[in-house]
């Protein structure tokens, strides 16, 4: 059922975009509990994160990570059961320096009853014009295999490539550019195995029936995004990004985002963002179609329908030289709240019934998100 | 292929820099601003590739994310 959720995370993994390249990350390690609740689903677990350096060429990487989902979400009351689960990931890393060049390769896996998924990354990241521009480039694949609960004669794969460029600028004393190129290309089976469209039935008693989603077998995304961080007259920073994404499916999305960073002292740390997010509909995603088999694919994943998030978020972090862990250098304590809205200008709230089909009320749902973080320096 | 071709042009951008004499205009001495952590694209990977993990399981939108994720496997 969360087979769409493992396939995105598969391409959040690994993605070897050392900001800055010429220097190795610093020896790490993050201890994270997450937390999400939204729309009728609740997904928490523990996250751990540890990086180490050797001689200043080499570095290492491990984490792994839980999700722990209890989900009565929209799709699932209308059309099935609602249910827990659990899923685990696993990831390392690799990083050599030599000279101003960062070599980088990772794998994860990421595992759950009705999907796992392998992804491989490779990257190449480089400082060059006096150390003011920074280029990655990071190629990663993806193998999943999606089965589906019940039924023992259902097995599929997704083939998936990405290619991506990073560039980091430094165009004064107080001002970084970023640009960053991605394109995503999908293969295989792309639709959650459970969801279903529903169409125009005029025997049905609620006046419509459900039939099981087709998608095409390939996707191909393309995401271009800029940004720009600020270093202000007092200290303190303010970034903004905007994000233009364009598909094979004729998604087209835009997101913005404004954040802001003020420290206090020398110990605490605090931001505040704001995040805009709309696209268009999937070319074959309709609420409801006019009747069954209406056209070749057919989608009703609220993913795929016009809609936009708004998002709020405040952080506070505090940092401190833990005199109980003489090996840490120091400390730090961070949490995140975030507040999102999203509303829906094609997908219906079904959980009302009584109506004629298809003027049931939109649907929309809010989520809160807190990651709660203890990160220690060695 | 679109995308083969912006590669390509990136790897060219990388040989070319080898033989680069660009003077860079912000000065060694004059990165103190940049160098403070507060500049940083991303402070925390594991809590931004997280919020990225969210975002992207419920929006049809993914990628360029930029800086997040750092190789870190994190999320």
């Amino acid at each position: 059922m969360r087979m769409q959720l493992i396939r995105r995370i598969a391409l959040l993994l690994l993605l070897p975009l050392t900001a800055v390249a010429g220097v190795l990350p610093e020896d790490r390690a993050d201890l994270m509990y997450h937390s999400y609740d939204g729309g009728g689903v609740t997904i928490d677990g523990p996250s751990l994160l540890v990086r180490k350096k050797f001689a200043e060429k080499y570095a290492v990487n491990a984490s792994y990570y839980i999700d722990m989902v209890s989900s009565a979400s929209i799709d699932v009351i209308t059309t099935a059961s609602p249910y827990d689960e659990e899923r685990t990931q696993y990831g390392v890393g690799f990083e050599y320096l030599r000279g101003k060049v960062t070599y980088a390769a990772s794998f994860s896996n990421s595992s759950e009853n009705d999907y796992e998924a392998d992804t491989a990354s490779l990257s190449i990241s480089q400082d060059m014009f006096g150390d003011l521009t920074t280029v990655a480039l990071y190629f990663t694949r993806g193998w999943d295999d999606v089965t589906r609960r019940g039924d023992a004669t259902f097995a599929d794969q997704v083939d998936r490539r990405i290619y991506g460029v990073n560039v980091s600028q430094v165009a004064t004393k107080n001002l970084i550019l970023g640009l960053s190129f991605e394109t995503i290309a999908e293969e295989g089976f792309l639709n959650n195995p459970y969801r279903q469209i529903r169409f125009v039935d005029p025997d049905e008693a609620l006046g419509y029936a459900y039939q099981a989603e087709v998608y095409p077998r390939t996707r191909t995304g393309n995401a271009l995004a800029l940004r720009a961080r600020w270093y202000l007259p007092y200290r303190a920073a303010l970034q903004a990004d905007y994000r233009f994404y364009s598909d094979t499916w004729d998604i087209n999305a835009s997101t913005a985002e404004v954040s802001y960073t003020h420290p206090l002292d020398d110990e605490w740390t605090f931001d505040v963002h704001y995040r805009f997010y709309t696209q268009n509909g999937a070319e074959f995603y309709s609420d409801l179609f006019p009747r069954e088999d209406f056209q070749n694919f057919l989608a009703r994943d609220k993913e795929l329908a016009a809609m936009q998030s708004h998002s709020l978020g405040f952080g506070v972090a505090y940092e401190f030289k833990p005199a109980w862990a003489a090996f840490l250098g120091k400390a730090a304590v961070n949490l995140k709240y975030d507040r999102i809205r999203f509303d829906y200008d094609d997908f219906r709230d079904l959980r009302t019934t009584g109506v004629t089909a298809g003027t049931e009320p939109l649907y929309q749902f809010d989520a809160d998100v807190i990651r709660l973080f203890f990160s220690g320096w060695f | 292929m679109k995308a083969a071709r912006v590669l390509g042009a990136a790897f060219l951008l990388l040989a070319a820099s080898g033989c680069s004499r660009l003077e860079p205009w912000v000065k060694p001495y004059e990165r103190e601003n940049i160098a403070d952590p507060i500049m940083a694209w991303d402070s925390n990977p594991v809590s931004s590739s997280y919020m990225q993990h969210v975002y992207e399981s419920r929006e049809g939108a993914r990628g360029a994310s930029g800086a997040s994720g750092g190789g870190c496997g994190c999320n």
